[in-house]
């Protein structure tokens, strides 16, 4: 193919190094400013740049390096698609190899937000064309022809006017010495010229996965790797006073007890606990029941959810603490509306549950620490052991194992820290700390419960004139829990003239997190089933209140200290491309049986999703969903991107149908595995159809926003073949 | 207690503790780790073995009771024509996320496909609904013994 000129703006401290691979071949590096990233995404990536590395060996091998920690996202597969589709290669000359933690190297290595695509399409795009360009010059060099004569295709250099070709690994040596170009005028592909972009691939570790190959975090081995589990106090935030540890001691397997001391810190998450290491995983979690441990609960005295519920309503009933937002004159217009609507609306707590249990794998010795970690946030557990050990990030070495599962709960590195503390008590000695379910259960970083208290005014001609909402969630007053603030840029904000977002908090000992689509996964089923309520008031449909309220195609500005700029044409789009596949204004005929709709905007992608549901007695049956999505112009991997549409569904209406509340008494967690914490299951998995609205903007990600909008698109189909109002999760029919 | 556990076609000789589960013995003692614990109670599928042909959660099941009978796990199971036609199925849609479940989930549906090799799709729930899959891939797992059964073509839009 040949190549069209695309000028991108390059930052000028972009660095481009190539160098001379070990026994042949090109190695290239190239470190790239991070453009457009906001500022808080600044503050949390930590450096600023990025970097690919790429080589080709003498035999035509590529081999890039996948920076990313992979959970399931797919981000192993789809970011090296990008390098090797500019880099005009053949896929199967691709291998992936997976880097340790070293951002002064990679850039950021983190899975969290839903940023990767964002962040590193360009980058990646301009590090494969620029190798793409060094090779077609050394080639140009050896045949003493013009570079702009020649052309690529699937590894391979042509020269059409000799008919010449040459393999990419043959001049991979001496494109080592060519000048690296300039990767702001490197030529880049036009999108109809992508050969790996937009087609369907199977993840590079798929092979390995159905044979039952050992490559997630549990899975490491090493030579004389002993195995332990950490018995924590039963109620979140307890205190060890004294452990009995002789009789766990003696017990089959044991070789070491040790009581560990923690921080007090529930963020670096080294809670009090008592370690048993084992020969054997099983023998080590056995010789729990051994233990005889003597914890201090008074801490978390109180923190029920029974008495946070009794909290929320007197916040409720005094009235916001903080004002939020609060535009125009939403108590004069409430007074002036033709009709008003009041409800509340709350969710519980849930835990993220993934499919493998926190784990982590440690060896300390001569003061170096060696951690194989499935973390989400390698670098910020580094950083959280300088903190917690005063271990020196030089002195560690970081391997990022893939996960079996993270939905944020990988974000927290409570396992590292807790590995480390037990491998510094026993030197020299490899140790693999594996939670059972019941650990992860219980100390789970949960999305927090909330309550929502909402007031809409609608004017004489149908119009939402004015919109309140008073949040409840847990705080010290000063500071929201992790994950538990609000959104001000949460619609109908910025579409109505008048409107008031305000707050109250009541505490909590209990830890937080963020949960995939953290915020949204909540707000999203609060505000779209009452602006639902809303347009059921005014006499109309959501589609066609949220459409009105959208108005023209324009863009509206982000709200200070951050978020992003909301395009409410591509809101329209998802819309209108929704109710057209989901046949919208055709209702289901069988009694019972309707649709419900719901859009959200968040983690950049715009979602509209309509779901169609019956109820037969006490039974909820969902019998089709319908996704209508946009994240920008092209779907890098449509093979993992329908897959994370899905799950994200799937997901949704677990959370709201197969009852996961998470409850607590004096901060104890009352649920401890799937029994009690349900999580979806294949029968109730409803057929799925997915459309992509593609504009011609920058690809964003898609671990996430897919999620929100099927919990009220559920709900508000419930109302319509019921007449109930759905206004808490999980939900319960009266 | 030793035990000899005839495991993948090969005899494996083992010293546990008589209760320890099978998915231990795999795990711990046998470096066989493509079995995967989950929940520990048989609740999630993530452990299944086949027990002479028959889906087991390996979680459950104490070494003593074992005897004679013959396992099989993940490692092996592509030995044989169904295990094979299943992974293969799972690469041609790309079945999984994380990957964490689906070793459990292959077992499972191999077991399936060996009692009823044209199953309808009330047979694939009641088989699969011991199987959980945190990532939500149960349409492609669904699509998936269907291509391994013969009674789909499939395309990566599952």
């Amino acid at each position: 193919m040949s190549h069209e000129l695309l000028r991108t703006a390059v930052d000028r401290r972009t660095v481009l190094k190539a160098s001379l691979l070990a026994g042949g071949g090109l190695a290239l590096e190239v470190l790239i400013p991070i453009p457009g990233l906001t500022a808080a995404e600044k503050a949390q990536a930590g450096p600023a740049q990025l970097s690919a590395f790429v080589s080709i060996a003498p035999d035509g091998t590529v081999t890039i390096t996948s920076k990313n920690p992979e959970i399931g996202q797919g981000i192993k597969t789809s970011l090296p698609m990008i390098v090797a589709d500019e880099l005009d290669c053949d896929w199967s000359q691709v291998r992936i190899a997976q880097a340790d933690l070293d951002q002064k190297r990679y850039g950021q290595q983190y899975a969290g937000g839903s940023t990767a695509t964002t962040r590193d399409w360009l980058p990646m795009r301009q590090t494969g064309a620029a190798a793409r360009a060094m090779l077609v010059q050394a080639a140009a060099n050896r045949w003493h022809v013009e570079a702009a004569q020649l052309t690529t295709a699937r590894g391979r250099i042509h020269h059409a006017a000799s008919g010449r070709s040459i393999g990419y690994g043959e001049v991979a040596s001496a494109a080592a010495s060519v000048p690296p170009p300039d990767l702001g005028s490197v030529p880049l592909k036009r999108p109809d010229q992508f050969t790996l972009i937009g087609r369907p691939l199977v993840g590079v570790d798929s092979h390995r996965i159905v044979r039952g190959e050992p490559i997630f975090g549990v899975d490491t081995r090493l030579p004389g790797l002993l195995y332990a589990v950490y018995e924590v106090a039963p109620a979140h935030g307890g205190r060890l006073v004294r452990a009995d540890i002789e009789a766990a001691k003696q017990a089959p397997g044991v070789s070491h007890v040790v009581p560990i001391t923690g921080d007090g810190d529930a963020d670096t998450g080294l809670a009090d606990g008592v370690a048993i290491v084992a020969s054997n995983w099983w023998l080590a979690n056995e010789a729990r029941s051994k233990l005889k441990v003597e914890w201090d609960l008074s801490a978390a005295k109180g923190h029920s959810s029974s008495v946070y519920r009794i909290e929320a309503d007197a916040a409720i009933a005094a009235g916001p603490d903080t004002h939020l937002r609060f535009d125009g004159d939403p108590v004069a217009k409430l007074a002036s509306a033709a009709k008003r609507v009041k409800a509340r609306y709350d969710y519980p707590f849930i835990a993220h549950a993934p499919m493998e249990p926190q784990n982590c794998t440690a060896r300390y010795a001569d003061g170096k620490l060696e951690i194989w970690a499935p973390s989400q946030t390698p670098q910020r557990g580094l950083d959280q052991l300088h903190k917690v050990f005063g271990i020196a990030p030089e002195a560690v070495t970081l391997h990022l194992k893939r996960a079996g599962g993270g939905f944020g709960r990988r974000l927290m590195n409570d396992y590292m820290m807790q590995v480390t503390a037990i491998a510094k008590a026993v030197p020299g000695v490899p140790i693999q700390l594996m939670w059972s379910r019941q650990d992860d259960m219980r100390r789970d970083y949960y999305r927090p419960g909330g309550w929502h208290s909402f007031e809409a005014g609608i004017g004489a001609d149908g119009e939402l004139i004015a919109f309140t909402d008073h949040f409840v969630t847990f705080g010290d007053g000063k500071t929201t829990a992790r994950a538990a603030g609000f959104n001000t840029a949460m619609p109908p904000a910025g579409l109505i003239e008048h409107l008031h977002y305000s707050q109250s908090m009541i505490p909590t000992v209990v830890t937080t997190g963020a949960l995939r689509a953290p915020g949204s996964n909540a707000l999203c089923f609060v505000s779209q089933s009452f602006l639902d309520e809303v347009a059921v008031a005014a006499g109309t449909d959501l589609p066609r209140l949220m459409l009105r309220m959208l108005g023209g195609r324009r863009e509206v500005a982000p709200q200070p200290g951050g978020g992003v700029v909301f395009d409410t044409g591509r809101a329209r789009d998802v819309i209108e491309r929704v109710v057209q596949t989901s046949a919208w204004t055709e209702k289901p005929k069988q009694p019972q049986r309707a649709k419900g709709f719901a859009f959200y905007f968040s983690h950049r992608g715009y979602f509209a999703e309509v779901v169609e549901a019956s109820v037969a007695g006490s039974r909820i049956q969902v019998h089709k969903v319908w996704v209508a999505g946009d994240i920008g112009s092209q779907i890098v991997n449509p093979m993992g991107a329908e897959n994370q549409v899905r799950g994200a569904v799937i997901d949704g209406l677990a959370q709201a149908l197969a009852g996961q509340a998470i409850e607590f008494v004096d901060g104890a967690v009352q649920q401890s595995n799937f029994d009690d914490f349900p999580l979806a299951r294949m029968p109730a998995t409803p057929e799925i159809e997915i459309a992509w609205v593609k504009p011609d903007k920058p690809p964003t990600g898609l671990g996430e926003p897919a999620l929100p909008p099927v919990i009220p698109a559920l709900t508000n189909a419930i109302y319509a073949a019921t007449g109930q109002r759905i206004r808490s999760l999980p939900v319960r029919l009266a | 207690m030793r035990y000899r556990l005839d495991i993948n076609g090969a005899i494996r000789e083992v010293d546990v503790p008589s209760e320890m589960p099978l998915l231990w013995v795999l795990r711990g003692e046998l470096g066989l780790l493509g079995t995967k614990y989950g929940c520990g109670a048989g609740l999630c599928g993530a452990c299944t073995v086949h027990v002479d042909g028959a889906a087991q959660r390996s979680c459950q099941l104490p070494v003593s009771r074992i005897g004679q009978a013959k396992i099989q796990t993940i490692e092996y199971i592509g030995e044989t024509p169904t295990g094979e036609r299943l992974q293969q199925a799972w690469l041609k849609i790309d079945v999984m996320q994380c990957g964490y479940c689906q070793a459990g989930q292959i077992m499972s549906a191999c077991a399936l496909l060996g009692q009823k090799p044209q199953p309808s799709d009330a047979d694939i729930n009641t088989a699969m609904a011991g199987n959980i899959c945190r990532c939500g891939c149960y349409n492609r797992i669904r699509s998936a013994i269907r291509i391994a059964a013969g009674m789909e073509e499939g395309s990566h839009v599952a």
